[in-house]
């Protein structure tokens, strides 16, 4: 981020510091720009944000309730706090509540800022609700275990507005019985899907899973730190896709497309996604 | 819009003649997209998808629960995607995506405190011995004449069997103290003639007279403050919707109180509806705004049969349409129900039920005055607080502001229900003490063991709160809201820790899901309240933090209202000690 003001940045204040951005900037890309860092769930750099995780949200002078940094601009003056009392109050309830009723133990950056702020979520009354939902295998090509789901919307917004416009999933059902379902929860294939798996690229807690990844994670060898990643580009079309090949044991395990990719913004199709069985 | 993906299963052609009798009829939304700036600020006005909603209405109506061919179809002739038309089905209490296995009338029971104190549970055991299908429902907004009953029909009409009782009555009716209530029991609610031979449409006359500019000085002069809950003054409110440019702007009624506790938008709907038509007509002209719409509660079928022959009378004598009463300008009514959910009495989360998305609240600024309903500028309102515009365009600001307090001017309606005499609607000047509105409806019945203020979403007082004032400033200073004007009285023989268990589970119920803090929020508060009951211990200190530490979260960081109170009622019951002690 720049720190030199132009005609149109606005300057806000974050714990203290003074902070120049451009306009129409959050308050989360302040915070970065001032160097403070976030923890994030459901904002993903290339998703609009939805703000409903709540984690992110900050002590904003002159609003009675906490306001999320991800999706509210930046306005010129505004004064903000990132680690009040208030805000580290309700970001440790966030990740507790969360750590309650879901599996997220492989969701790395959220048990660090778990532990970050102290999350306890063994304090809550035993044998509580969780998701508590079967894994979806339907085909060879990506899992769905819902147990892992936090319900960012991040799957949904990839599927439809935000990459894909295919629309074949949504959040059904109300409360802590909301989940990600297509209609009447058919399965995959005989729903709008169409296997770019670029809801797979923006899950933050590995419920969306490349198959390969959950086959070797049921035999109990998926070692990341013993993978390569390759980056090559995609050699079905013209395009000029940018993928991202993780290689264990000589075999690739899975695919991406890197987020600040000019031609994929971290989308890819079926082909680039899942294609690469001949190599 | 994308090629949508559709699946094999197609609508019987009962089911395509229930979409069709709605689709037919309706026209395509101007289509708007614009960039969505944040959750909160995208415009969404796709073809017909606004009818979504009313199309899932009638295919339950019509059999009884939304098939899978019936939910293709439909979202086939609207442009929707199947999995979020999906999503919006799910959502409603009163729409169903799994077959029943029959075409019989469902018999909604109510379960909320009014109704747990009249004895719910005999009626439904009686009913399920008869062979009814019976469902547990949350509010069914009758509480005056609890437990309350709504009869959702298949293939027939809705029925509240308790309309046609005359045993319930409208306990001040011709009052002539009364100014919102003052033509309810009084004027004949189906016929024009007879609400104008009761002074109505004076006000819009006299509106059209003074102009938008002047309207709009009155109502801010008057001090007149949302009924809904928010107490937001209406005045700032009109004024900022005025203010923005271009046609498309809106005015909306917000029938679908849900509050626990909460009938008067129903009463007044029932009893009045032109003064509901005739205040929105005012809003419209006001604030530039042709468009009108009503959401109103899907369980309140008098109330909505009774709005639609208003409009539908208002219309046909051109006081609404293209040319209200001469003014030269356009204003007309929509009436949409709602399907059985309390967040969508959320303002925002109304706007997305209109227009055919999941009922879930948006994030707050944009606020509505300039992205509401369509995204577009929407002046949204209580019916409540919408007929207080009548008088104040008609007798002025000073004469408004003569009975109630210097900041709580006017009178105010009060849902009375349970443990006193004569339940029922109220209306008394802001200023009347709690002690005072009880005897005015027939005192407590027994021993007066506490009070529940503003609804589920409000708080308990004790018996020490009847001489506070009912004011905005005084219910503030002490800890308590007026809410949506729910006074439900508790005696000692009420087992208050079932009440307060049931609160904790109609917010757990209630909850969108949609952000974390509430979605889980609720749900541990309940099992934390569920812990407590079957403990017959006194709270642990550990658990009356893990309270206190919820509360916190789901008043800092929830999206919405819902998630802001959800934890108020239980904390004021721990605090009176209504609960939580040994038992």
């Amino acid at each position: 981020m720049s720190s030199v003001i132009t005609e149109t940045a606005v300057t806000i204040q974050v714990d203290g510091q003074e902070v120049a951005v451009p306009e129409g900037a959050t308050i989360l890309d302040a915070c970065d720009a001032a160097g403070v860092e976030t923890p994030t769930i459901c904002y993903g750099p290339t998703l609009t944000p939805v703000n409903v995780c709540r984690v992110c949200v900050v002590e904003l002078d002159g609003s009675r309730a906490l306001v999320p940094s991800c999706s509210r601009p930046a306005e010129e003056g505004m004064v903000v706090h990132t680690d009040s009392e208030r805000v580290r109050h309700s970001r440790k309830m966030v990740l507790e509540f969360l750590a309650t009723g879901v599996d997220v133990s492989q969701a790395d950056e959220l048990g660090q800022w778990a532990e970050h702020y102290g999350a306890d979520p063994d304090r809550y009354v035993p044998g509580g609700e969780t998701m508590d939902e079967p894994v979806r295998v339907q085909d060879n090509l990506y899992i769905r275990d819902y147990d892992k789901c936090v319900l960012c919307y991040r799957c949904v917004e990839a599927c439809g507005d935000d990459a894909q416009h295919t629309y074949a999933i949504s959040v059904a059902g109300r409360g802590f019985g909301a989940r990600i379902s297509t209609e009447f929860d058919v399965t995959l294939p005989d729903s709008a899907c169409v296997y770019c798996g670029n809801c797979v690229a923006v899950c933050p807690t590995n419920a969306l899973q490349f198959k390969t990844e959950f086959d070797l994670r049921q035999a109990d060898d998926w070692r990341p730190e013993d993978q390569t990643v390759t980056q090559t580009v995609c050699s079905y079309c013209g395009v000029g896709c940018n993928l991202e090949l993780h290689v264990q044991d000589n075999q690739i395990v899975k695919c991406t497309s890197p987020d600040d990719h000019d031609v994929t913004k971290g989308n890819l199709c079926i082909k680039g996604r899942f294609g690469w069985n001949y190599v | 819009m994308a090629d949508l993906h559709f699946g094999e299963d197609q609508p019987t052609e009962a089911e395509r003649a229930a979409i069709d009798a709605i689709v037919s009829q309706a026209e395509a939304a101007t289509v708007v997209e614009t960039e969505r700036v944040v959750r909160g600020g995208r415009s969404r006005r796709r073809g017909l998808r606004h009818q979504l909603l009313p199309v899932l209405h009638s295919l339950q109506h019509e059999i009884g629960w939304i098939s899978p061919g019936g939910l293709n179809g439909a979202a086939e002739r609207l442009g929707v995607p199947p999995a979020e038309a999906y999503g919006v089905a799910t959502f409603y209490e009163l729409l169903r995506t799994t077959d029943p296995g029959h075409r019989d009338d469902v018999v909604h029971v109510c379960v909320d405190p009014a109704c747990a104190m009249a004895g719910n549970d005999d009626l439904q055991a009686s009913l399920e011995a008869d062979g009814a299908r019976v469902h547990a429902s949350p509010c069914l907004g009758q509480c005056e004449r609890a437990p309350a009953l709504f009869i959702q029909g298949v293939g027939r009409p809705d029925q509240v069997p308790a309309d046609d009782d005359e045993k319930f009555r409208l306990p001040q009716a011709g009052d002539p103290g009364l100014r919102v209530l003052r033509r309810v029991g009084v004027v004949d609610p189906t016929s024009l003639d007879s609400y104008r031979d009761h002074g109505g449409y004076e006000a819009l006359a006299a509106a059209i007279e003074m102009g938008p500019d002047a309207v709009i000085t009155a109502i801010s002069d008057s001090g007149l403050s949302g009924r809904g809950g928010a107490a937001f003054p209406t005045g700032i409110k009109w004024r900022a919707v005025a203010d923005e440019p271009g046609p498309d702007k809106h005015v909306v009624a917000n029938c679908d109180e849900s509050e626990p506790g909460t009938f008067k938008d129903r009463i007044v709907c029932e009893h009045d509806p032109f003064a509901v038509i005739e205040s929105m007509t005012i809003a419209g002209l006001a604030t530039g705004a042709p468009h009108g719409w009503i959401y109103i509660r899907g369980e309140y079928p008098r109330a909505t049969a009774r709005l639609e022959d208003a409009i539908a009378q208002a219309r046909a004598a051109g006081l609404l349409g293209d040319d209200v009463a001469g003014s030269g300008q356009r204003f007309d009514i929509e009436v949409r129900r709602g399907a059985g959910a309390y967040i969508c009495g959320e303002e925002t989360a109304l706007f997305n039920s209109i227009e055919g998305f999941r009922g879930e609240p948006r994030n707050k600024p944009p606020f509505p005055t300039t992205h509401g309903l369509f995204s577009q500028p929407t002046a949204i309102n209580n019916p409540e607080t919408l007929i207080n515009v009548l008088d104040i365009v008609i007798d002025g600001p000073d004469a408004y502001r003569s009975v109630g307090t210097e900041r709580s001017p006017g009178t105010r309606l009060f849902c009375l229900s349970g443990r006193v005499g004569v339940p029922g609607l109220y209306e008394v000047p802001f200023g009347t003490t709690l002690g005072e509105l009880l005897d005015v409806a027939g005192e407590p019945t027994g021993d007066l063991s506490a009070v529940l203020l503003g609804g589920a979403a409000g708080v308990f007082v004790g018996p020490d709160a009847l001489d506070m004032p009912l004011t905005l400033e005084d219910t503030r200073e002490a800890g308590a809201t007026l809410g949506s004007g729910v006074v439900m009285v508790f005696d000692d023989t009420v087992d208050m820790e079932a009440i307060v268990v049931r609160i904790a589970e109609f917010f757990r119920d209630e909850s969108c899901g949609q952000c974390v803090p509430c979605r889980v929020g609720t749900q541990r508060q309940h099992e934390v309240l569920v812990e407590l009951q079957s403990s017959r211990q006194p709270l642990a200190p550990q658990r009356a933090e893990l309270i206190d530490d919820m509360a916190l979260a789901m008043v800092d960081a929830s999206i919405c209202g819902l998630g802001h109170t959800a934890a108020s009622a239980v904390r004021s019951a721990l605090a009176l000690g209504l609960i939580g002690n040994s038992q």
